[in-house]
């Protein structure tokens, strides 16, 4: 597979995401879109990963030239799932303040 | 067009019908399903890509653990369809416009830097083999070359959880 | 020898820094000193150089050059230097100045006593000032010089008549002066503009060799814009009509600048310049008849009026219309032995009326005087002897300048002659007029001011006498060959004015003018002092003479087409130029940052989308530009070229 169109495939999924961001007033849905965000790149860094791997490989069988590609998506995984849990305790205690989770209501950066 | 091919295509398309699903559902616990759709998605990706440690780690924690966890928050606040706040009609078309206003630009981008980057012209991608996806050798990795940051992330988590008790706690 | 001349106006201008810097500390003794040692120091340096002048002819001093423009108007430069020229007609009236200046300080130090040492250095140093710009005007060696001396006579007689600054209705009038003076001003200014185009050159002896290469156009020009400028300031038609309301600043005052020395400055132009006006028969005409109609109109004004200084006042605007008439037909000795009489005269006229003033403790209306004769004898006695001169009587000096001048009037035209006799007698009749009701008769005032009477200090009286005396000798340097005199005065100033009066009238004839003009001034005395003396017929005048009581009403003509149109164009422009456009145009300046600023504002709206929607457009736009910039700017250059 030709790597364009890992690239196009992620650009896509990464562009929904950020429609989604733009177009939900639901803050949990915003932040699910960021969710794909994220996983849409890390897609493409695995996809990345074995091109370099790929082109090592074609030159010395035992290489190990694509793995930090890897690592770093479980590296990303994991920063995500620390963001995902502070981030929804957030959410919470802002619906208990407010008793509702629309972004809108978060204008206090106006003026 | 072979196996993997076909698969490529197929694993693409559920995953763009499910991310747009995602997006425009009304009901937010239908756009968590469809997001979990969309990972599993991309878990085959991963598996085509002989990335299986990976495959396996998005499915645990992502679809796992954190779809469940929003879940939870969604029924915590009993959100259904009619709750659901909605932008006026200006609005999301600007942000679908925007949106679509750097898909096209980026792709075009990438469309004619072709020519001017040899990787990026000819590169291909190893698909349904590789050593690298192996647990052993990214555990080998892991351990030797990237330890600090994995006992750093270890730090990270007890921070997030302390966090999470600290913001989330009522009193 | 020559570098003394520099003390000449350095001594009036060294008491005008000293009076004028120190005179809160000054004590009055010590300003008047300081103020009358000055003018006297510069009259002792004026009689010597007028004898130097006498044995061996003029002088020019440079000092150094004012003004040096190479290459001006076609490779010619323009050189204009800082130079005076002592020639006899320069030492005349260095002699007039500086002289009857003096006599006015010596008598200003007793007038002016009950002022405060402040305002009395002041008026010194005004005074020192006024002769310095003076001294200038007659001692320059070009008209650029001359009108520094021009400009400063004119800022003093402002500084001066607004003396007494608390008082608004002389504010006016000094303004009023100083304005009328400035329409005058320009007059001069353009012709030095034209001499300068023309002739490249300012300096007197310069312009007067090479005036006979201008054509006629030029030289009436010339001569009809430097008339202009005499106009103003020798208070002719129609830029008169400050001068009697000058007599607001104080009597000294009114006796140097307005009767002496700053009026003549016009004269003394006119004669400096009679080069330029013997070759321009038009101008000699217009200032002949202008002179003529001034004298008239201002004798019939004063036959009417009731203020000491008012009448004096009007007289000095006649008899400076017969000094323009001398010098319209071409005597211009004449006009300057007359300007050298009537300064004696005029100025013995108003000291002694300031001294009548101080002695009724600042009252001015002759209808509340008479009969002062026994209580003022030295003024008295003083005024009469003006009273006679100014009305030529013989041999009194005022009988051979005028003479002079009506002679020439004469072979002239014998209707000038006509009209200026008529003068003459208006002259006599209205000056006795006043020295009957003031002096002769019974008192008019109340008692107290009659309990109050007495004789002025000596250093009021002083100059009196002096005057007196100039004004029954001073004639007799002038006297016609007619009666079997020399006229020393004509042959000192032959060098420099070209007598034109090649009239040589019969004598005959000239015996028969003489003695129409006096017997025609005897009868009008007689007459006036008749009608005066006894009940004076001082009600209020009726008909013809109201007129002639309110000027003739010209001050108020003169406000309703000037004054008021100027004033209400400047309304029109204050409210609308100024507040609608000007001040509008700055404070939407300032409205239109306050409402873009206000809509700016709203860019601001708190919703975090909103701020990431700019962000992905943001990015969009810098893929684009950084990617595409080379099809950009084609696009760029083909839209725009």
């Amino acid at each position: 597979m030709p790597i364009q169109y890992y690239i196009y495939l992620s650009l896509a999924l990464f562009s929904i995401g950020i429609v989604g961001v733009l177009i939900r007033r639901n803050a949990i849905i915003v932040f699910m879109c960021i969710e794909l965000m994220l996983n849409a790149v890390n897609l493409l860094l695995v996809a990345f990963s074995k091109m370099h791997h790929n082109t090592a490989y074609l030159v010395d069988k035992a290489t190990t030239k694509g793995s930090d590609g890897q690592l770093f998506v479980f590296f990303i995984m994991v920063v995500a799932a620390a963001e995902v849990s502070v981030g929804l305790a957030i959410i919470v205690m802002m619906y208990r303040n407010t008793k509702s989770i629309d972004i809108n209501f978060l204008n206090r950066l106006k003026n | 067009m072979n196996t993997v091919q076909i698969l490529f295509w197929v694993l693409s398309s559920l995953a763009i019908l499910s991310a747009v699903m995602v997006v425009i559902s009304k009901n937010p616990i239908h756009s968590v399903l469809w997001l979990i759709v969309v990972f599993f998605c991309i878990s085959g990706h991963y598996v085509l890509l002989n990335a299986q440690f990976l495959a396996i780690v998005n499915l645990i924690v992502y679809a796992g653990a954190i779809m469940v966890l929003f879940l939870f928050v969604i029924m915590l606040m009993n959100l259904n369809k009619e709750t659901e706040p909605q932008k006026n009609i200006w609005m999301k078309l600007a942000g679908t416009i925007a949106g679509g206003c750097f898909l096209i630009s980026t792709c075009n981008f990438i469309f004619n830097a072709q020519t001017v980057s040899k990787e990026l012209g000819r590169g291909t991608v190893m698909m349904g083999s590789g050593d690298i996806g192996l647990i052993k050798n990214l555990g080998k990795m892991l351990f030797s070359d990237y330890v600090v940051p994995f006992e750093i992330s270890s730090v990270l988590f007890l921070s997030a959880m302390v966090g999470a008790v600290v913001i989330g706690k009522k009193d | 020898m020559n570098k003394l001349v520099y003390l000449i106006p350095l001594f009036p201008l060294i008491g005008f820094l000293i009076n004028g810097l120190w005179r809160k500390s000054l004590s009055k003794t010590l300003i008047s000193i300081i103020g009358s040692g000055a003018i006297l120091g510069s009259f002792i340096v004026s009689l010597v150089l007028f004898f130097q002048v006498k044995a061996s002819g003029g002088f020019i001093a440079t000092a150094f050059n004012f003004i040096n423009i190479e290459n001006f108007s076609g490779a010619k430069a323009l050189i204009i230097p800082f130079a005076f020229q002592v020639d006899q007609l320069s030492a005349v009236f260095l002699l007039i100045i500086t002289g009857i200046g003096f006599l006015i300080h010596v008598y200003s130090t007793a007038y002016m006593h009950e002022e405060e040492p402040q305002h009395f250095g002041r008026y010194f140093a005004y005074l020192n000032l006024f002769v310095f710009s003076m001294l200038l005007l007659v001692l320059g060696e070009n008209y650029v010089i001359m009108f520094i001396g021009w400009e400063g006579v004119g800022l003093c007689s402002y500084l001066l008549i607004g003396y007494w600054f608390k008082n608004d209705t002389y504010n006016y009038a000094a303004k009023k002066a100083f304005v009328m003076n400035r329409i005058g001003d320009l007059g001069f200014l353009l012709a030095v503009f034209w001499i300068i185009a023309k002739l490249h050159t300012v300096s007197y002896n310069e312009v007067f060799t090479q005036v006979a290469s201008l054509n006629t156009f030029d030289i009436t020009g010339i001569t009809l814009l430097l008339f202009v400028g005499a106009m103003g300031k020798s208070a002719q038609i129609p830029l008169y009509t400050w001068l009697p309301d000058a007599m607001a600043g104080p009597t000294p005052v009114s006796a140097l600048i307005h009767a002496a020395t700053m009026v003549t400055a016009g004269i003394y132009m006119i004669a400096r310049s009679n080069v330029l006006y013997s070759l321009s028969a038009i101008t000699q005409n217009i200032v002949a008849i202008i002179g003529l109609a001034t004298a008239l109109f201002a004798a019939t004004i004063a036959l009417k009026q009731n203020d000491i200084k008012k009448v004096l006042a009007y007289s000095t605007v006649s008899q400076l219309g017969y000094m323009f008439l001398g010098l319209g037909v071409g005597a211009y000795t004449g006009a300057v032995f007359h300007v050298m009489t009537h300064a004696f005269f005029k100025a013995l006229l108003f000291l002694a009326a300031g001294s009548v003033i101080h002695a009724m403790h600042h009252e001015q209306d002759i209808r509340n005087m008479g009969g002062l004769k026994k209580k003022l004898p030295i003024t008295h006695l003083t005024f009469l002897i003006g009273c006679i001169a100014i009305a030529g009587i013989p041999p009194f000096s005022g009988f051979f300048s005028k003479d002079e001048i009506l002679a020439a009037a004469y072979a002239k035209n014998p209707i000038y002659w006509g009209l200026g006799v008529a003068g003459a007698a208006m002259t006599a009749f209205y000056m006795f007029r006043l020295y009957a009701t003031t002096f002769l008769g019974t008192f008019r005032g109340t008692n107290d001011q009659q309990h109050h009477l007495h004789e002025s200090p000596k250093a009021m009286t002083i100059p009196l006498i002096v005057l007196a005396l100039l004004s029954v000798v001073g004639g007799f340097i002038g006297v016609p060959e007619v009666l079997h005199g020399h006229h020393e005065l004509n042959s000192f100033l032959s060098p420099v004015l070209v007598s034109e009066n090649k009239h040589h009238l019969e004598h005959s004839t000239e015996y028969l003018l003489m003695g129409i003009s006096v017997a025609i001034a005897t009868i009008a005395i007689i007459f006036a002092i008749n009608k005066f003396s006894k009940k004076p017929q001082l009600n209020d005048a009726e008909g013809f003479g109201k007129v002639l009581e309110n000027k003739w009403y010209i001050d108020e003509l003169y406000d309703t087409i000037i004054a008021k149109p100027l004033l209400s164009f400047s309304q029109f422009l204050k409210n609308v130029m100024e507040k609608k456009i000007i001040d509008g145009s700055v404070n939407n300046v300032g409205k239109f940052v306050n409402y873009s600023a206000r809509q700016l504002r709203l860019v601001q709206s708190g919703q975090v989308a909103n701020y990431i929607m700019i962000m992905i457009l943001a990015i969009v736009v810098f893929i684009l530009f950084w990617y595409y910039d080379s099809s950009i700017l084609k696009l760029a250059g083909k839209l725009f070229h």
